[in-house]
């Protein structure tokens, strides 16, 4: 029975956001709270050959100035082992204040800490450094040729190959090959990253914005030499995040070393670039697309290469050709994904980390080739739709890509469209549409629960996930309220905490979908107790689950799934594996969708503005239709701000960043964003807990490959370098 | 931020009084000093708060004219009827600039003393002698894709930020100064300099001047005004270009024109040589393009912004075709 599932809930924590009653990391007060603030490098390589504290030192409410003199030992990052996925969350392999060298500029050299945010600031302007330079490659454009294969691992593989796409390519009657760009990206989650710390008895309390906090309480047991148990992070609100919050940057690591080392509970909220130097962002990349046809449109070959960045202190490879192993049915593919290390911050995950950008290319040349053949791009699609998965002839789970395309065209009133370049104009402005396929894989990642009913008729889900905005508490509210036959008010969800069962991290979409698995069994555990006890009570056979225990005279009854022993997390990591491997055997899993956008450009200066937009997506079965479009049109915002304005200017001189703020970094703003049209198939996944997949990520993908193609439509320009600013149109 | 003392001046004889004080700076709407001391390319010993002066009234002058105390808001002046009625351009050029909360608290006199958002004046690690004289310019050779066209030097190539001044530039605006010594005056297009090898000094104001009042001389020909801003996103954006142009043609022939153009240099830029050509001139595509092209001819581009030359070119014939075919706008 669903009642709730699917419905537009409000959301649980709506009230208290709009209230000001969400408390977030930096809003927790402690009697004798201290103040810290980071002073960052400004060289990309080096080593530090003179410190000099004592202007700082002198700045009234200065309690400590922490240096690499006098900062507390930390023990190293953790090697990266797949027995402990804790380990994978090191922002950096660098030894924060222990160390004298200087990895990428903006690296954090000196922490500030003060009785008031402000000495703390005006103290780090005053901590002198100087520094001796070391050779540093930091030019992706000039180390990009120097890329080297990216080998493949469990969780991503680097490249592959079926037939021989190269010489398919020569062969075929219609080819292109063509070179795409993407900028370096940041995420600029509206709250920055803030941490606050407090020791008590060798145990650290830390609120900490965070999609993953076990892996940031594992992360800081290992970096203090502690139990994790002494270690609890309470992460109930995070003001966005979009992948920046899912690994254990500097500041959350220099906060509770602060915290440590003055003996004070201790405050550090990052300025604003303070998060562009500390917190990684999205690679740049370089894209290589070639496709060749014959003549009706089929694909004989499809190849799709990348080259992207990492830290040479951390950071990892991108799955930019993840998509082009599924989502056409060429002949003969290969995909390949090349790396090269930089002296810059670690890159990291970023919304649809790989399909963001690589949908672009892909999806850019796939209209190419269409106009090269004359065919309509929505039908050339269709002509090379695959039964199965093109790579490997697995079984898709759920394949409903040409339904959201033929929906979407439908309702975007896509027939009868007049395809020449620069045939439509109004005014000043060249309008030109667009489509482009949405693709992303989908997860499942382990978690724990417990349910509890009371005998007043409430429910306690209790399970340490997160949430970053997205619904997460409300919708598995819903779950748990249409499993229990309850209210949905009378469902309380706890979450954002290590105390509680171990939940999953929040990425990869997979959070939702991860815990309604549990949590749906937790529920029929419980329902299972519940009627076990009704049969052995009497007059309680058809009364409902409260009335049951009213009448057994139990206050509450708990289900639990899963356990948080050492036991019991190997081997619910054994079994997740387990699952994980036989699924991706069986199946390819993922969300798709079709984007359909309209652009208008500006005739005589280039000026680009989105002025309609219609996305069809599968993302299985939506739990709250309110929500879930919320997320879907997000993610279109994002695409749009790719598309369009955003880009991380590195200076290729000096490896700093040189537009660390909102005000020169440009996401878009309300006048950049059309009314967004979402609709969904709301169409269950057979293979997915609820049928649900997620929709965190997928509704970013094949964005700026749609605004490409409109702008190539509306003007006859193939931008294939990202953003589309208007001097590339003049 | 450094602690600093505050004193808020209740009338104008005190506050010039105080700016004679070592490291005294006065205090508007805060919306660019503050950020600068945030991020410590200001760091003043005093702030002198000067929002309490009463210098925040549009007056009449005789003949047509507006007296603008340099207390005004920007959204009290894009708001003000007659300036909607009478200067079109510079209500739009205010509305193009900054955010509506901004605009609340941002001053007329402030507007005119913007620094700029040339990336290597704001970060303190980089070369700017703009910011720190004799420390290089590190936009040339690295982003400059904002940076001027128009008026640069080889010590500086920073663009003035400013919409406002855009349109006081076309609109022939004169700048009023007090200090102890007394009052001055100064037209709008002398007001701020060119860099040359002092960057460093932006504008004519001395150390111990006030800005009082900006006045707007009756121009009949700006009832018909247009200010075109081009950026890389619909709002809260810089110029890459922007152009403020009234225009007046009889008979197909231009009879009147006020040209000024933001976005491409080192400070809001009038643009004589486009009006001279326009002058007399049929008022025609060809003409406006031709003029346009006098003006940018002495442009001289930096590794990324070559495309200002054409872009100003085409925003310059663009605005003027609209001016033509549309007329002003309120």
């Amino acid at each position: 029975m669903t009642t709730y599932v699917g419905e537009a809930v409000d959301r649980v924590d709506g009230t208290a956001k709009t209230t000001g009653g969400a408390r977030f990391s930096a809003e927790y007060p402690y009697p004798d709270l201290a103040h810290a603030a980071l002073v960052h490098a400004t060289v990309a390589r080096g080593r530090i050959t003179r410190l000099d504290t004592t202007a700082a030192e002198a700045v009234p409410g200065v309690i400590a100035v922490l240096t690499h003199r006098n900062a507390p030992p930390l023990k190293p990052a953790p090697r990266v082992t797949p027995l402990n996925l804790a380990t994978l969350a090191s922002g950096t392999s660098v030894n924060y204040l222990n160390t004298d060298e200087v990895h990428w500029n903006g690296q954090p050299v000196a922490v500030v800490v003060a009785e008031s945010p402000e000495a703390a600031q005006e103290a780090a302007h005053l901590v002198e450094v100087a520094y001796a330079h070391l050779p540093a490659t930091v030019d992706f454009a000039a180390a990009e040729p120097d890329a080297k294969p990216q080998k493949s691992n469990l969780i991503m593989s680097g490249g592959a190959v079926k037939g021989d796409p190269e010489a398919a390519l020569a062969a075929a009657p219609v080819a292109l090959d063509l070179r795409y760009t993407t900028p370096p990206h940041h995420h600029n989650a509206i709250e920055p990253h803030a941490t606050t710390a407090h020791w008590a008895d060798g145990r650290l309390t830390l609120h900490d914005g965070a999609q993953n906090i076990y892996w940031t309480r594992d992360h800081l047991a290992m970096r203090f030499g502690i139990p994790k148990d002494d270690i609890r992070v309470l992460s109930p609100f995070v003001g966005g995040a979009f992948g920046g919050k899912t690994m254990v940057w500097p500041g959350t690591i220099l906060a509770a070393m602060a915290a440590k080392a003055t003996g004070r509970p201790v405050r550090l909220m990052l300025t604003r670039e303070g998060v562009y130097r500390t917190v990684g962002g999205r690679t740049p990349s370089t894209q290589r697309v070639a496709v060749g046809a014959d003549e009706s449109g089929r694909m004989t070959a499809l190849i799709h290469t990348s080259v992207t960045l990492t830290g040479r202190v951390g950071g990892g490879p991108e799955q930019v050709t993840s998509q082009t192993r599924h989502l056409y049915d060429a002949a003969a593919i290969r995909v390949q994904q090349n790396l090269v290390e930089l002296d810059v911050l670690s890159n990291t995950v970023m919304r649809a980390p790989g399909e963001s950008i690589g949908t672009f290319a892909l999806e850019a040349t796939v209209d190419e080739l269409a106009y090269r053949l004359g065919v309509d791009p929505i039908e050339l699609r269709a002509r090379n739709e695959p039964a199965r998965n093109p790579m490997d002839g697995k079984a898709f789970a759920h394949r409903k890509l040409r339904e959201c395309f033929e929906q979407g065209a439908k309702e975007f009133g896509w027939a009868g469209r007049n395809p020449e370049p620069r045939s439509t104009r109004d005014g000043r402005w060249l309008v030109g549409t667009g489509v482009a396929a949405a693709y992303h894989p989908s997860w499942q990642f382990p978690a724990n629960v417990t349910v509890r009913l009371s005998a007043d008729g409430t429910a306690l889900v209790r399970c340490g996930f997160h949430e970053m905005g997205m619904g997460g508490a409300t919708a598995q509210a819903q779950i748990a309220a249409d499993a229990l036959g309850l209210p949905v008010e009378a469902v309380t969800v706890e979450y954002g905490d290590t105390r509680l069962p171990t939940g999953p991290g929040a990425g990869g979409s997979a959070q939702t979908a991860s815990v309604a698995a549990a949590l749906v069994a937790a529920c029929e555990k419980l329902t299972r107790l519940a009627r076990a006890l009704a049969r052995r009570t009497p007059g309680a056979a058809g009364a409902s689950y409260p009335e049951i225990l009213r009448l057994a005279g139990r206050d509450s009854i708990e289900a639990r799934v899963g356990s948080d022993t050492r036991l019991g997390t190997a081997v619910g990591q054994l079994r997740f594996a387990g699952k994980l491997m036989s699924d991706r055997r069986r199946w390819v899993k993922a969300a798709c969708g079709a984007q359909f956008c309209e652009v208008r450009v500006d005739a005589d200066t280039g000026e680009v503005r989105v002025t309609r937009w219609l996305g069809v997506f599968d993302v299985g079965r939506v739990i709250n239709a309110k929500t879930a479009a919320s997320q879907l049109r997000g993610g279109i915002v994002m695409g749009i701000g790719m598309a369009l304005a955003e880009e991380t200017l590195v200076d290729p001189r000096t490896g700093r960043i040189m537009n660390a703020s909102l005000s020169e970094y440009h996401v878009p703003v309300h006048a950049d964003v059309p009314a967004i049209e979402i609709r969904y198939l709301d169409d269950p996944d057979p293979t997915m807990p609820l049928g649900l997949i997620g929709v965190g990520e997928v509704s970013i993908t094949g964005v700026a490959g749609a605004i490409a193609n409109a702008v190539f439509h509306a003007t006859g320009r193939r931008i294939r370098d990202l953003p589309i600013t208007l001097d590339k149109l003049l | 931020m450094k602690d600093f003392a505050y004193l808020s001046a209740p009338d104008v004889p005190t506050a010039l009084q105080a700016i004679a004080r070592p490291g005294a700076r006065f205090l508007g709407g805060g919306t660019n000093l503050v950020d600068l001391m945030r991020q410590n390319i200001e760091r003043p010993d005093t702030v002198i708060d000067i929002t309490r002066l009463p210098l925040d009234r549009v007056e009449e002058l005789p003949g047509g004219g507006l007296r603008v105390g340099a207390l005004v808001r920007n959204s009290h002046l894009a708001a003000h009827r007659a300036v909607r009625e009478r200067y079109p351009m510079l209500a739009q050029a205010i509305l193009a600039g900054a955010s509506g909360q901004l605009r609340n608290m941002a001053t007329v006199g402030g507007n005119l003393l913007q620094r700029t958002r040339c990336a290597y004046f704001t970060d303190l690690s980089a070369g700017c002698n703009k910011r720190q004289p004799g420390s290089g310019c590190d936009a040339v050779g690295g982003f400059n894709r904002n940076a001027a066209v128009l008026g640069a030097s080889a010590s500086c190539v920073a663009t003035h930020p400013s919409d406002m001044c855009v349109a006081l530039a076309a609109l022939d605006a004169v700048v009023e100064l007090e200090s102890v010594r007394g009052v001055r005056r100064v037209p709008l297009t002398g007001f701020h300099r060119l860099p040359g090898d002092t960057p460093q000094v932006e504008t004519e104001i001395a150390a111990d001047e006030l800005i009082t009042a900006v006045e707007l001389p009756a121009l009949p020909v700006a009832a018909a005004s247009r200010y075109r801003k081009i950026r890389d996103r619909a709002s809260y954006a810089f110029a890459l270009v922007s152009v403020a142009a009234a225009m007046h043609a009889r008979d197909g022939v231009i009879t009147d024109i006020r040209l000024a153009l933001g976005g491409v240099a080192t400070r809001p830029w009038r643009a004589h040589q486009a009006e001279r050509e326009l002058l007399g001139a049929p008022a025609t595509e060809e003409s406006f393009r031709r003029a346009a092209e006098a003006e940018l001819a002495a442009a001289v581009p930096q590794s990324q912004n070559g495309f200002k030359i054409e872009l100003a070119q085409r925003a310059i014939t663009a605005t003027l075709r609209q001016l033509l075919t549309e007329g002003g706008a309120a």
